[in-house]
């Protein structure tokens, strides 16, 4: 398969689109009957034919234009010394076929046995700078001097090959692989050069060295924009999957306001794998229990010879969350994940009530439909948040006033220290709550070891809990709420 | 198997594709004709993704019209199961028989003597009632079966359960239906097949796989205008830029379920029965629920049409 088509499947790979080996073959069935000619065919092809969700499309659509931008540098028809021009034609009209034969020809760059004006698109580029002998250097000051793009990109191609820049991940390691580039280029010699012309101490030798400062600095910035150009399509994403694992570790209270903005597309996407691992049929056969009555009917036309059978089924409970969330100051920042990744789930669990409280217990629904997130949630803390927390208060609340919104197939989830300021637990009402509800989950940003400590009257309402667990980073959150929709499912 | 493909013209490129649909009225974007371009030579079928209404199912039936092919037409819903899907047994044919066997039986093993001979005697004849004689196909079999090609369109996936996109996998990339009592039916001619989806779930991988991916989505302005004169010829030219700019407008404001392209094109049809020959506010409050289906959509959409209208209307003059 052609060099260029598996280097850009890599890419893809990479950003963390699947691209499984069948669609690897098939996207080099689609190149062989599309060609490179039509650079807007060609995208839409591999997008057909690659991506596998709108996702994948749109990390396919900017990693196309990134990878194959590199190609596409127009090349000027004139500067190609010996008669190459008829040959080179071919190429010189597409930039991607040169990019792809530099590629290629990279595979074996000992293979030198290719003269100059072979016939291959690639070849000039590729001898000049494959031979690295006495010749190399000149060559790389003319190169320089030529301001020929075609052979500027192929000759970079080529170093950028043997100098493995595609194995970059992190932004930080661009100067280290120009410097590599620019060994591989042979820029030693220049070095060397340009010593010897300085060392002559002569006017004709520091015009000499003038112009090799000048072609080093040329190279230097082709190779640090060819760096970058591969580092965008094979280390950005690489160094953002690796940034957001650390952040599905990182504490959430510890979270910056930068940060924040990062976790959303990841809370997305979680919310997406939650709901998508849940996303089961509501209704399960329930094995070997005849439905008698039902296959009757169905067989009457058959003389009643039970020839379609119908086994009873179970239809399952949708999932029913009544959340509390304790928005005093301590515990508001997780409130916010929550709800965040609560919402995005919206799809899943439709019904869902939200209550917070810090002295009283408020339902902040509406606010969380009608506005934007961020904007509902500003207005909740700044409604809800300022007064010392109650927890038996809010309880108390809920059991009076909202009495009707929990059932047994409801689960309580509740998001607090349990910090009660020492005011009255109102046990017995939390008692009932839980008697009620499918489950009474509890979810507690502190370290067990502070739990109960001080005017914590967490382990007080530990016991009517189903559960009772740490929560304070996303991956917490992640398994808490699996749990919560695997009693649905 | 042949390599040949369907046996018609062909689509030599994807231009064909968009020439041959836009002959039987679908007006197709470079996307579209490109993935059905590849479905065609790499045998692939094609996963269709996007809101209702934006002509997924509908191209399904123009390529079978454009190709002059029959179209298989499999809804799938909860609970769709290999006997709807496949192919099933014709149970009263086969109790018939048995009937009918019962009474002949005498005449088949009359003169054997004894249990062992009488088995070899029937063990002479086939395997009379699990034959394709008593064999009910049902879409995908018949796809199978069509041996002029045909396009087999699998609507709505997403409705079916996940059992149902295991059964297919076979289908999808053999093109063969395996029968446990008779074997494999092969396909005479591998049908263009067309699966649709509106994501109210996550399809499984192994299924994404086998397709070729296409998200068809809102068409922007101009090629909504081609699709909507196509399709309402008599339009004139000023109400039809001017509706479909309103109808682009209503896509961006805050609602539930956004007007697709049927909407457009029910609107077109309602406003030239109305005789309009241009947008005013009256007449667009009183034919919303052409466009929206939902009350609160509605209601949002209707305290904003005074000013939504200007603008189409203001918008259109500066342009003329």
């Amino acid at each position: 398969m052609e060099r260029t088509l598996t280097n850009y499947i890599r890419a893809l790979r990479t950003a963390g689109a699947g691209v499984s080996t069948t669609e690897a073959i098939d996207a080099a069935r689609a190149l062989e009957l599309v060609g490179y000619q039509d650079r807007g065919l060609l995208k839409m092809s591999l997008a057909a034919v690659l991506a596998k969700s709108q996702d994948e499309e749109v990390l396919h659509d900017r990693l196309f234009d990134l990878y194959f931008s590199y190609a596409e540098t127009k090349p000027p028809r004139q500067t190609q010394s010996e008669g190459e021009d008829q040959e080179d034609s071919d190429s010189a009209s597409d930039g991607s076929v040169s990019d792809s034969e530099g590629q290629e020809s990279n595979g074996q760059p000992s293979n030198g046995q290719k003269q100059p004006g072979s016939g291959q698109g690639g070849g000039s580029g590729q001898d000049k700078t494959g031979e690295a002998g006495e010749d190399a250097p000149l060559d790389l000051l003319e190169l320089a001097q030529s301001g020929d793009a075609t052979r500027m990109a192929m000759a970079m191609a080529q170093a950028g090959a043997r100098a493995d820049v595609d194995q970059i991940r992190f932004a930080t390691q661009v100067p280290y692989f120009v410097r590599r580039m620019l060994e591989e280029l042979g820029a030693e010699t220049l070095d060397k050069q340009l010593m010897a012309a300085l060392d002559e101490r002569t006017e004709e030798g520091t015009a000499r060295a003038e112009a090799l400062i000048e072609a080093r600095s040329t190279l230097m910035r082709n190779a640090r924009a060819y760096v970058e150009a591969r580092f965008e399509v094979f280390g950005r994403s690489a160094s953002e999957a690796f940034m957001n694992e650390v952040m599905m570790d990182r504490s959430l209270g510890a979270l910056t306001k930068s940060d924040m903005e990062r976790m959303k597309p990841i809370i997305a996407k979680m919310a997406k794998k939650l709901a998508a691992k849940h996303a089961r049929r509501r209704k399960v056969r329930n094995r070997g229990q005849l439905d008698l009555r039902r296959t009757l009917r169905a067989n009457a036309g058959n003389d009643g010879v039970p020839f379609d059978v119908i086994w009873k089924t179970k239809r399952k409970d949708k999932p029913k969350i009544v959340t509390i969330c304790d928005v005093s100051g301590s515990v508001a920042r997780y409130v916010r994940f929550l709800l965040l990744v609560l919402y995005a789930l919206r799809e899943k669990v439709t019904d869902l009530e939200t209550f917070c409280f810090s002295s009283h217990l408020v339902d902040v629904n509406h606010d969380l439909e009608s506005l934007p997130f961020d904007a509902a949630m500003d207005k909740i803390l700044r409604e809800v948040g300022n007064g010392s927390t109650d927890y038996g208060r809010a309880f108390t609340d809920l059991s009076r006033q909202y009495d009707s919104t929990i059932d047994k197939r409801t689960t309580v989830l509740i998001l607090g220290d349990g910090r009660n300021n020492n005011g009255d637990p109102a046990m017995g009402v939390f008692q009932d709550i839980a008697a009620k509800a499918k489950r009474v989950i509890w979810l507690c940003p502190e370290h067990p070891t502070s739990w109960g400590s001080g005017d914590s009257a967490l382990l007080q309402y530990k016991p009517f809990c189903s559960s009772l667990t740490h929560c304070s980073t996303v991956a917490d959150l992640e398994h808490a709420l699996d749990d919560v929709l695997l009693a649905y499912g | 198997m042949t390599h040949t493909g369907l046996e018609f013209a062909g689509f030599e490129s994807a231009d064909t594709v968009s020439a041959r649909l836009a002959s039987v009225g679908y007006i197709s974007t470079a996307s579209i004709s490109t993935a059905v371009y590849l479905a065609h030579h790499l045998r692939k079928p094609i996963l269709i993704e996007g809101p209702a209404g934006v002509g997924k199912t509908d191209l399904a039936r123009s390529l079978a019209q454009s190709m002059e092919f029959p179209l298989l037409r499999m809804q799938c819903y909860e609970g769709l199961d290999e006997s709807k899907a496949l192919y099933e047994w014709k149970y009263g044919k086969q109790l018939l028989y048995t009937q009918i066997l019962k009474e002949k039986i005498h005449h088949l093993i009359g003169d054997a003597d004894g249990l062992d001979e009488s088995f070899k005697k029937l063990a002479g004849f086939q395997d009379l009632f699990f034959s394709r004689e008593f064999l009910e196909p049902r879409p995908l079999l018949k796809a199978m079966e069509q041996a002029g090609g045909s396009v087999l369109l699998i609507d709505e996936i997403d409705k079916s359960d996940e059992e149902f996109e295991a059964l297919l996998l076979e289908v999808l990339s053999d093109y063969q239906v395996t029968v446990p009592e008779i074997g494999t039916i092969e396909a005479i001619v591998p049908p263009l097949v067309i699966l649709t989806s509106n994501n109210t779930r996550e399809l499984g991988d192994a299924l994404k796989r086998r397709c070729l991916h296409l998200h068809i989505d809102f068409p922007n302005a101009d090629l909504e205008a081609r699709i909507v004169r196509s399709r309402v010829p008599d339009i004139s030219e000023r109400l039809l830029a001017q509706l479909v700019a309103f109808i682009q407008l209503v896509r961006d404001e805050n609602i539930r379920k956004l007007p697709s392209i049927s909407e457009t094109i029910d609107w077109a049809k309602t406003l030239l029965l109305l005789h309009a020959d241009s947008l005013d506010p009256v007449m667009v409050r009183n034919t919303l629920n052409v466009i929206l289906k939902r009350q609160t959509d509605i209601a949002e959409v209707n305290s904003q049409v005074d000013q939504l209208v200007r603008k189409v209307l203001t918008e259109q003059a500066e342009s003329a």
